[in-house]
């Protein structure tokens, strides 16, 4: 269990990490907001809580692996990344521009700290599954981590790579979908339903949690939760709201993939600073 | 024997008068137990054809190692390139087809982008599937595998060159797509030959054309170099194994020393060994060309023999080709 103190200051890193992704889209001009704010207190409980890793080192042996699979989600990667001092923050700036490190979409040949490459809806789970066996074999205690999208269920090889970690039983994985209702074109339910998606986790063979995505001591109780689970993957939905932290960003679909313009960004720091 | 120039050493001298037919693919399977024997990093995946593919040997034999990912292509090469980032040399295998079609997003993103270590080891390639129909043959797949940015492409021409390039892929650091097949092709090399990934090897020396060919090409291209010998024209033929790294040397060497050259391939004249050749030699150094390989279709069911007659890939088709090239040099 998390003590008040320690989520207190979590909650802090989570606030920073938004102000980076709203600041770093800004300038950049262009990116995807409503999925990365949706994701900001799943990836502070991993990277600042739950995930073992070497920012100096990031290919270090004994780290526990994460793959963003819903890859749009870039900025809330780097924004992470760079507070964990995987790289200096003041490449955040240079997101999306020629030549730097930070690509549209999270590029393990460009940028430390990220582990495969994703932007294809649908890869990152079925690699996390490759990390998961390949960490087994070595008998390796790691633990192996991917975020999807909730649109991105709707992606075959999601279920494909669902069905082969349940025969495999691998315990050492562990997915969490952030469950924000939304994607392009819509909501998920409007535009190819997906529910009951918990169900859909269980009858696969999955261990299901089911939380809030941005209450970060059941985020945290739940990672825990899944690590105790033996002989099957686990998986963690996480509701959660798209644009998230914004209010004029919250659930609103048309900022799926529209950066904050100055104006937006100065009143959305406002809200954020108070 | 022939009034050919075979190289020696290298190239089996009786190779034309008593063929010697063997399996690709069971010099694949034999060659991935060896590697699993002599180390442990080395892990299979197969996609429910472990016994076409014959990674069965190495399942039988290394069952903790071996992941039969069922009927899911796609997940099959997301799985391989998790596990190379966690430090394995996976090789991942299926029919041609399912490979690079199916899964050729997955090849691009999850493996070639992220440079990870997979090696795709894809049989029944081309239209030599046979009975099967145009549905399990493939005359597309060496050239949806060639655009791809960093891949290593082979297509070995006999057993002896699989069992050296499965090995060679698997010293090699990055990804590889090998395509072989289901029938057994006459075995061109002798145990003394050495296969480099990116090196091209000239099995007959000739004067007056080049025959660039891979796979069971390389074969019929000795036959058409013989039948040609017959007519007064002597046939450099050249093995090119791997169409990527392309050995852009030898290609311009022959083309310049030759002036005349066919490409044969089974698979499309799209996209394939044949453009390859032609996109070296039309910048490089043009000389006439002939293009022998599906001239843009599908394939369709019948016996291997039958099919190569069908789709001209015979010997004879060679060789028509090489006269036609010799013809039109200036
Ligand atoms: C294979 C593929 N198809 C389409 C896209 C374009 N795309 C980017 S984000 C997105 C919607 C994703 O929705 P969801 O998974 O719910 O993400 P989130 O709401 O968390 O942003 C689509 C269709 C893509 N990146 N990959
Ligand atoms: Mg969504």
């Amino acid at each position: 269990m998390a003590t008040p103190a320690q989520v207190e200051n979590l909650r802090k890193i989570a606030k920073g990490i938004r102000i980076n992704i709203l600041k770093m889209l800004n300038t950049a001009g262009s990116g995807h907001t409503g999925g990365s704010l949706s994701s900001v207190e799943i990836m502070t409980s991993l990277f600042f809580s739950e995930m073992r890793y070497r920012a100096n080192d990031p290919c270090w042996e004994g780290r526990d692996h994460f793959i963003l699979s819903k890859g749009h989600a870039a900025p809330v990667l780097y924004a992470t990344l760079a507070q964990a001092e995987f790289f200096a923050a003041a490449e955040l700036s240079q997101l999306r521009k020629l030549g730097r490190s930070l690509q549209g979409h999270p590029s393990c040949v460009s940028t430390p700290g990220v582990e495969v490459s994703t932007g294809s809806l649908g890869q990152g789970l079925s690699m996390a599954l490759g990390l998961a066996l390949a960490v087994r074999l070595d008998q390796k205690p790691s633990r192996v981590y991917a975020l999807c999208g909730d649109g991105e269920m709707q992606e075959g090889q999601i279920w494909e790579a669902a069905m082969a970690a349940a025969h495999y039983g691998v315990d050492n994985l562990c997915a969490i979908v952030d469950n924000n209702g939304l994607q392009i074109d819509g909501p998920v339910a409007k535009i190819m339903g997906i529910e009951p998606l918990w169900k859909k986790w269980e009858d696969f063979g999955w261990g299901v949690q089911r939380i809030d995505g941005h209450n970060l001591e059941e985020i945290l109780d739940a990672l825990a939760t899944a690590r105790q689970i033996r002989g099957r993957p686990a998986v963690i939905i996480a509701k959660t709201v798209k644009g998230k932290g914004v209010s004029f960003f919250e659930n609103k679909v048309e900022y799926h993939g529209v950066a904050p313009s100055a104006g937006e960004l100065k009143r959305a720091l406002k809200e954020l600073e108070g | 024997m022939n009034s050919l120039k075979m190289t020696p050493k290298i190239v089996r001298e009786d190779c034309l008068e008593k063929p010697d037919p063997q399996a690709l693919r069971d010099a694949y399977g034999s060659t991935l137990v060896k590697l699993g024997e002599k180390d442990r990093n080395v892990v299979v995946l197969d996609a429910d054809l472990s016994s076409s593919t014959r990674t069965s040997m190495f399942a039988a034999k290394f069952p903790d190692r071996f992941f039969n990912m069922g009927l899911a292509e796609q997940n099959m090469m997301g799985t391989a390139a998790g596990l190379a980032k966690g430090g394995k040399i996976p090789f991942a295998s299926t029919f041609a087809i399912f490979a690079s079609g199916r899964a050729w997003e997955q090849i691009r993103q999850s493996i070639a982008y992220s440079r990870l270590n997979v090696k795709i080891v894809a049989t029944h390639g081309g239209i030599t599937v046979g009975e099967d129909g145009p549905s399990h043959q493939t005359a597309e797949d060496l050239a949806i595998m060639r655009v791809i940015p960093g891949m290593t492409l082979i297509v070995p021409a006999d057993a002896v060159e699989t069992g050296q390039a499965v090995e060679a892929a698997y010293r090699h650091q990055g990804p590889v797509f090998m395509r072989l097949t289901r029938g057994k092709f006459p075995t061109v090399f002798t145990e003394d030959y050495e296969f480099q990934i990116g090196k091209g090897t000239v099995v007959n020396e000739g004067e007056d054309l080049t025959i660039f060919a891979c796979g069971l090409m390389v074969y019929h291209a000795l036959q058409a170099a013989k039948i040609l010998s017959e007519k007064g024209i002597s046939a450099r033929v050249v093995n090119l194994s791997t169409l990527k790294p392309l050995d852009r040397e030898l290609i311009v060497e022959s083309a310049k020393k030759t002036r005349a050259v066919v490409t044969a391939e089974e698979h499309s004249i799209i996209g394939g060994l044949g453009s390859a050749v032609t996109e070296v030699l039309s910048t490089a150094f043009p000389v006439p060309v002939e293009m022998i390989g599906v001239k843009d279709s599908f394939g369709t069911s019948g016996q291997a023999e039958e099919l190569l007659k069908y789709f001209e890939l015979e010997p004879g088709d060679l060789a028509r080709a090489g006269l036609r090239a010799v013809e039109r040099k200036s």
